[in-house]
């Protein structure tokens, strides 16, 4: 057992060792600000959410007003096909709230009896009507590009951390890519391009942009373009930090209770191994093993 | 399962009745209580029985999540959604089958290199070693069909990439290639019979765990000093002690299986997944599920043609050989020592396979350019020369530790160095079984 120990400490070490000299050497390589080879060309910061470590929770205020943003802006141009207006109640709205939030859209249905389609007010069971009727209209109406769905969007997109940093984010539960690359991404244009760089008509330049040097989506908000009731400040970084944290509950919506039973499983684990630890102890005393 | 000699005696009139017509608590007795194990196994013998549970817990989960998915393109993506919005408690199943897959391999790998450090492959236990290689690959077939199943961007382009290398072999390699996909692209047959084959292998696996068990209680269990048992003092009777350590082995692997689970459910997966499959759109970068990086790396390492194999079909071979090299184990070893405990040099070599092996996968993560592509060739050269040099020359060359004469004096001359147990107690565990 200890040679295997020792084994594995000189073996993570060179390992360690190994990789951080080649990536050190690697990003040494070449690059030019005028036309960089690797995007981002700058990684998102670590913002402070709620929702993060073993213990986080959704801060549903937070929650309603990323649902406000969503709502005003960015939901002209982006769909959210896989939310239903009934889960908005987790975002404390009751029923009734839900109800009126729901009453607000209209949505396709039919065929009625004499086989026509017809319009009618959404109600909580249906899904967040989509902006266009198709991924053609809404690339027609976007310069070519296909806004994406915002379902899921929180957990389809992930700047890359690098060695070593992946490994600690293993140990410090490190699970907000998502967000924290939607905020730099809408915080991020006001940046100026490096002299010499060619930005594409009809694109916008966003050094935070995973992607490319820049996006076919304009700056969508700035500050104050959303009214919020409850005295949050109504600058670009609070919306985004808001609609950031909403998209996250729309890509994860369970997150909560997984962290919660996560804990009593944990608990329960942890407990469990000490008696079966000591139910060991116990056989194996006096068998030289 | 048989190994001969059976101490199993019935005792109530039932048990009589049932032994005399289908002797199936005989079987569970001798496999499971009475069974003799080496009295020093360590936690690295954990494994095996971690590997069990973790198929179980797979096809537990699958077959729930079979019942809400639905294998068609148009839905398949949504479907999965649906388990993970709607299904009650749809969320942790499905993040038990997506990392339960990586723990999975993560218990196959620190088996495998178990038996390559303790010399598990060595006579009489080839066919032992070679149904274990057999159910690495019909894992790694599983997988890769399972990855398949939730239609997003990287189980598209994967199944796109994977298939595609079998157009490298001339002539028959494009008919197998339209027979697995169904058609000429990835598309709804492949998605299909993908899911049927996947719901099938996990079964296939199982049958032939149960000849590795049964091949595994013919020869009994090596051990870390590699001597084979002698006399009755160098077992231990598999009830309590082998079950009880076990058991302590499995619920630590739990608590690390938990953690993923319940707190970076989506840490070894890829971010692309969670968009839509599109076969217009080409990720940036298509990398396959962290357990086949090491196999990647070596595929991409052949840049370069040799005679009239061409880079692509090469660098197929390559990956395919990489495993297919594992068969040969029992007999490109030359050795006479069983344990690497006892081989000075074997040891250092070993370590630096496993160390070359993580560092495969760390480069099969990355783009296939630059300087990437000749560390990856290095490392694809030591992987194979581990396996087609090393073991069978070391063997010859290497002056081997002084062997103790059994598992017994083994024991007693490492408890002994730790002081206290008297040399009694070594005739206590037969009283207690
Ligand atoms: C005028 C239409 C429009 C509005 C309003 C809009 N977007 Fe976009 N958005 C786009 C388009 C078009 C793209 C695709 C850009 C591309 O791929 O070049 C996009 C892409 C994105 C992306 C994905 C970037 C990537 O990594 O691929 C995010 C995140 C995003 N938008 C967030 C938002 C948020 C949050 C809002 C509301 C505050 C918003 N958008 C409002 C048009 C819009
Ligand atoms: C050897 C055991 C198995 C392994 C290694 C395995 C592996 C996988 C993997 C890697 C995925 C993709 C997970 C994801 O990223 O979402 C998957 C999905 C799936 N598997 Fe399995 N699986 C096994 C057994 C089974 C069995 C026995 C069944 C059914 C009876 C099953 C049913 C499914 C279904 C329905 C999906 C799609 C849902 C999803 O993606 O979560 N699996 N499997």
């Amino acid at each position: 057992m200890k040679t295997i120990l020792t084994g594995f400490a000189t073996l993570s070490f060179g390992v360690m060792l190994a990789v951080g000299l080649v990536g050190g050497a690697l990003a040494q390589e070449e690059h030019s600000e005028a036309e960089p080879a690797h995007f981002p060309i700058i990684k998102p910061h670590q913002e402070d959410w709620s929702f993060a470590g073993p213990f986080g929770t959704y801060d549903k205020g937070q929650l309603q007003r990323g649902l406000k943003v969503f709502k005003e802006v960015c939901s002209s141009c982006h769909s959210m096909n896989l939310v239903a207006f009934r889960s908005f109640e987790e975002l404390g709205y009751s029923e009734d709230q839900v109800k009126a939030l729901a009453a607000e859209y209209e949505v396709q249905d039919g065929p009625n009896a004499d086989g026509e389609m017809f319009t009618r007010k959404a109600i909580p069971t249906d899904y967040f009507p989509p902006p266009f009727p198709n991924d053609e209209a809404a690339a027609a109406s976007n310069g070519g590009a296909v806004p994406p769905d915002f379902s899921l969007i929180a957990k389809a997109r992930a700047v890359e951390r690098g060695f070593p940093t992946f490994i600690f984010d293993l140990f410090t539960q490190y699970a907000e890519a998502g967000p924290d690359y939607i905020h730099a991404l809408l915080t991020g244009y006001d940046h100026t391009p490096p002299e010499g760089m060619q930005v594409p008509a009809g694109t916008y330049y966003n050094p935070y942009f995973i992607a490319g040097k820049s996006l076919a989506m304009p700056k969508p908000i700035s500050d104050d373009q959303v009214t919020y009731d409850d005295g949050a400040p109504q600058t670009v970084d609070q919306y985004s930090r808001d609609v950031s944290a909403f998209l996250m509950w729309a890509a994860e919506p369970h997150l909560e209770a997984r962290k919660r039973t996560g804990f009593r499983v944990m608990i329960f684990l942890i407990l469990f191994a000490g008696l079966v630890y000591a139910v060991k102890r116990r056989v194996w005393e006096n068998v030289p093993h | 399962m048989s190994g001969g000699h059976s101490t199993y005696t019935p005792s109530t009139g039932i048990e009589k009745w049932i032994d005399a017509r289908l002797p199936l608590p005989r079987l569970v007795y001798d496999s499971f209580i009475a069974y003799p194990v080496p009295r020093n196994l360590n936690y690295a013998y954990t494994f095996g029985g971690i590997l069990a549970i973790m198929l179980v817990s797979q096809i537990l989960t699958g077959v729930v999540l079979a019942m809400h998915y639905a294998a068609n393109t148009g839905i398949a993506f949504n479907s999965v959604e649906k388990i993970m919005r709607d299904v009650n408690f749809g969320w942790l199943l499905r993040y038990m089958h997506a990392n339960g897959a990586s723990m999975f391999f993560v218990a196959v790998y620190l088996h495998i290199f178990r038996g390559l450090y303790y010399g598990s492959y060595k006579a009489p236990r080839e066919l032992l070693w070679i149904l274990g290689v057999i159910i690495y690959l019909l894992m790694m077939a599983t997988a890769f069909m399972g990855y398949v199943l939730p239609w997003g961007q990287m189980s598209f382009w994967g199944a796109t990439v994977i298939t595609g290398f079998f157009t490298a072999f001339p002539i028959i390699g494009d008919p197998i290639q339209q027979l697995l996909l169904g058609g000429f692209a990835v598309d709804n047959p492949t998605l299909n019979r993908f899911f049927s084959l996947h719901y099938l292998l996990p079964f296939m696996i199982a049958g032939v765990v149960v000849l590795h068990v049964w091949a595994l209680h013919v020869t009994g269990q090596t051990n870390p000093t590699g001597i084979e048992v002698k006399s009755k003092t160098d077992t231990l009777p598999f009830t309590p002690y082998a079950t009880v350590k076990d058991a302590f082995g499995m619920v630590l692997f739990f608590i690390v299986f938990a953690y993923f689970i319940f707190y970076m459910p989506n840490y070894l997966g890829h971010p692309d997944n969670y968009i839509p499959a599109d076969s217009l759109k080409t990720p940036a970068h298509i990398v396959p599920e962290w357990y086949f990086l090491p196999f990647y790396a070596m595929l991409r390492a052949i840049t370069f043609n040799v005679g009239p194999i061409d880079s692509k079909l090469g660098g197929v071979l390559v990956m395919f050989g990489s495993i297919a090299v594992l068969f040969l184990v029992p007999w490109l070893d030359t050795s006479k020592v069983r344990s690497a405990v006892y081989r000075p040099w074997y040891k250092v070599f070993f370590w630096l396979f496993a160390a070359n092996a993580i560092f495969l996968g760390w480069l099969g993560s990355r783009p296939a350019e630059g300087s990437y592509v000749h560390m990856a060739q290095f490392a694809t050269l030591y992987y194979y020369a581990f396996f087609l040099v090393i073991m069978p020359v070391l063997g010859l060359i290497e002056t081997p530790k002084r062997l103790p004469n059994s598992i017994t004096e083994a024991v007693l001359a490492k408890s002994k160095k730790g002081g206290a147990v008297p040399a009694s107690a070594t005739a206590a565990p037969e009283t207690k079984g």
